[in-house]
């Protein structure tokens, strides 16, 4: 027996849901289609194409690929530092932005002051923070290695040590800490007091009741914090740039070829390099090959945290 | 099975997609059929920023419209060649006419990718003979396998300052002239505090020190990079392994690479008060001509001078020579005025008055045989050090590159490692920056 078709007034119906789904769906969908979809399909397009953005792009096969991930001698600095800092920086400010928010959440007289003296850095542009960090270290001019010098302690050479130079980053990040600070907060203030009484009364002590009552309820925010902050420092670009500018100490020249990362390439990330392959050299086939890269492994890191979130997460979350 | 049937939709999308990306290329293409001697507006994007540096393009252009009353120029300031190549590969109606850029490693980029006009069959049209008018270094750095696509306007030499007072606290009489005498100098000039650190070194040889290039020392060699066929010959060129056991040399003797670099990285910013040369903290330093008003407007407490920088012991008779650059200027491959452009480009690169009086406005190298010999080139003793590195016929520039500078950076990285004592076979090491060199120019060749 055949089955039975749906009557066409029935069908009719469907489709007016369905056209009235995609009406609402649309302002997203364009855009996503348009700043997403489209340069997606693009870079993958043009990760096989000589392109130098003026003529039109011819058929290279893999030579971009191969010249990625071959020859190019400042792919793997650039991705180092990029995973170093993911996994470096994105972990301290987790900690230190969730510490601080613990922090202002016990001060009893003066809270409002200490939450906007913490969250005031934040609003600083980046490039001009860079500026005053890279002023305020510099191993001769700053003053802060003449402090250190003064007390008997080790002055590093900061922005122009290849050692130190991420660890910089990593500090001009920590004191730009106010967003997650204020994350972190909100979601500390959102625990349910009864639940620490309740902890309290069965004798939990300060680390009991965090780590049975405070982590379980912020958990959500956490990982929140995490896959933000790894996908936004898969991007990482204007501080590392400037800082690495600014302590060369090289004006721009006429004839100068400026390289990003120095010292050494410690502060050169994968972003820095397709800016400069893409927009610098004009070589938009290697080019679109690093941000392929960078999407895959940001992809894969992000795929993995909602995973491990399913395991984080109590069942009510 | 709705997803099947959803199937073709989406091939259909993704083939008009690709088919949009296929035909990605600049849209607009200008032309040379414009009347010169018709009014028109033309745009001319430059690099000055330095507020007596756009007085002097300003200064230049009211020159050029008292000939040219017909042709009015709206410039635009203080654009890199990151913008302007930006612009010219995105077109539209707001792009540049005329395009100047400070960077000449950038002209193989502009000629080969058609970006920048040729302006070969403008010079013919005008009766110009560029081998007349320009130095020949000069032509060789705006021009790209055969396409003059630029010109030279006014252009850069580098030599050496020294710290006059210095020189006569060490008992040295005269600025050395080969490299053993610069050693030799350098360690003389040398001045360390109680605890073994430096005060003063008599020349920092590490190459991240501001204008310390490897290609800028490694001209004194008079080096050639490729061959005939393009190929980088670095390993194949014995001024290489010299030049770098010269400098390998010089830190070794002055103290080593650790402590120099350490002290170099006490160093304030090249363009502030606190440039090393202008504290004392270097007595010799390679520098642009530009740097002597800086130094004369800054004044830095000790008497100094200009001289070339020292050559190899074995070739000494090349004695003058320098490092050459410049500003190039061309005519934009989308402008629809290309005419009326190149009698600007013209008027700014050839008419000699113009030349002297722009160079002696921003204090560079004239960049016309006819102007270096004007004698209404306003001249001080340390200036003339550059203008006569200029006219040297030793001298050199950077051969251009269909990928701009990335050959010079591949040399800068390589550099950075052998002064750091990273490269243990430096025969193998240049064997593998040339292969480095090559891989990068096939990858930008279409």
């Amino acid at each position: 027996m055949a089955p039975l078709a749906p009557a066409p007034e029935l069908r009719r119906k469907h489709l007016r849901r369905r056209l009235r789904t995609l009406g609402f769906l649309s302002p997203w969908l364009v855009g996503f289609t348009v700043f997403f979809g489209y340069p997606l399909i693009a870079t993958v397009y043009f990760s096989f194409m000589h392109y130098n953005q003026i003529r039109p792009p011819t058929f290279v096969g893999l030579r971009n690929w191969t010249y990625v991930l071959g020859q190019m001698p400042l792919f793997g600095p650039a991705l180092w530092n990029t995973l170093w800092l993911v996994v470096v920086m994105v972990a301290l400010r987790v900690a230190f932005g969730l510490g601080i928010g613990l922090l202002v959440t016990k001060v009893k007289s003066g809270a409002g002051f200490f939450r906007t003296a913490f969250y005031l850095p934040y609003l600083a542009p980046p490039v001009a923070a860079t500026v005053a960090f890279v002023f305020l270290l510099n191993p001769g001019t700053g003053p802060v290695d003449g402090i250190l010098s003064r007390l008997g302690l080790p002055a590093p050479g900061w922005f122009n040590d290849p050692h130190w130079a991420k660890p910089s980053l990593v500090l001009l990040s920590l004191w730009g800490i106010g967003d997650l600070m204020v994350v972190f907060l909100a979601a500390l203030l959102d625990v349910p007091k009864e639940r620490y009484e309740a902890a309290e009364l069965d004798g939990a002590g300060a680390l009991a009741r965090f780590r049975y009552v405070t982590w379980p309820a912020i958990t959500p925010i956490v990982m929140f914090a995490v896959v933000t902050g790894v996908v936004q420092t898969m991007q990482y670009y204007t501080q590392a740039l400037v800082a690495g500018k600014l302590a060369s100490g090289v004006g721009v020249g006429p004839g100068t070829v400026v390289q990003p990362g120095y010292p050494d390439h410690s502060t050169l990330t994968v972003p820095q390099l397709v800016y400069s392959l893409g927009f610098q050299n004009f070589n938009t086939g290697a080019a679109c090959v690093l941000s392929l890269v960078l999407f895959v492994i940001a992809m894969a890191v992000t795929s993995l945290l909602m995973r491990r979130r399913a395991g984080l997460l109590s069942a009510e979350d | 099975m709705p997803r099947l049937r959803q199937l073709p939709a989406l091939l259909a999308v993704a083939a008009l997609l690709l088919a949009g990306l296929a035909g990605c290329a600049n849209p607009r293409t200008g032309s040379a059929d414009d009347d010169p001697t018709r009014p028109v507006t033309l745009r001319l994007w430059h690099g000055w920023s330095d507020k007596r540096e756009v007085a002097a393009v300003d200064a230049a252009l009211a020159r050029f419209r008292k000939k040219y009353p017909h042709i009015r120029v709206r410039t635009t300031g203080n654009v890199g060649d990151a913008t302007v190549n930006q612009a010219l590969r995105a077109g539209g109606d707001d792009a540049p006419d005329v395009v100047a850029s400070f960077t000449t490693h950038n002209v193989g980029q502009y000629c080969s990718s058609g970006m920048w006009a040729d302006l070969d069959p403008f010079l013919r049209k005008s009766g110009i003979d560029k081998n007349a008018v320009f130095p020949r270094v000069l032509l060789d750095y705006s021009a790209y396998e055969g396409v003059q696509c630029a010109l030279p306007l006014l252009a850069d030499a580098y030599g050496m300052y020294y710290n006059k007072d210095a020189f006569e606290e060490a008992g040295i009489s005269r600025p050395p002239r080969t490299m053993s005498e610069f050693k030799d100098a350098a360690v003389r000039l040398t001045r360390r505090e109680r605890d073994g650190s430096y005060r003063r070194v008599g020349f920092m040889p590490n190459f991240r020190l501001y204008e310390n290039s490897p290609d800028r020392l490694f001209a004194q060699w008079g080096p050639r990079y490729f061959d005939a066929d393009g190929k980088a010959r670095l390993s194949r060129e014995s001024a290489a392994r010299e030049f770098f056991g010269v400098q390998r040399e010089l830190i070794d003797a002055l103290g080593g690479y650790g402590p120099l670099e350490r002290f170099r990285t006490t160093f304030g910013d090249e363009m502030s008060s606190q440039n090393a040369f202008l504290t004392g903290k270097l007595a010799m330093h390679l520098d642009g001509e530009w740097r002597g008003p800086m130094l004369a407007e800054a004044g830095p407490g000790f008497r100094w001078g200009t001289a070339p920088l020292p050559v190899p012991d074995d070739r000494a008779g090349t004695y003058g020579r320098g490092y050459l650059t410049g500003t190039v200027v061309g005519v934009a491959h989308s402008s629809r005025h290309q005419n009326a452009a190149w009698e600007l480009v013209k008027f700014l690169t050839t008419d000699t008055d113009q030349v002297v009086a722009f160079a002696n406005a921003l204090h560079n190298v004239p960049s016309t045989k006819a102007a270096l010999a004007s004698p209404a080139l306003d001249v001080d003793p340390a200036f003339r050090t550059f203008l006569d590195i200029a006219r040297d016929r030793h001298s050199v520039s950077m051969p251009p590159s269909v990928n701009g500078g990335m050959y010079i950076v591949a040399l800068q990285d390589f550099a950075y490692d052998v002064e750091a004592g990273r490269v243990r076979d430096l025969a193998a090491g240049l064997r593998r920056l040339d292969r480095q060199i090559d891989a990068d120019t096939l990858q930008s060749t279409g």
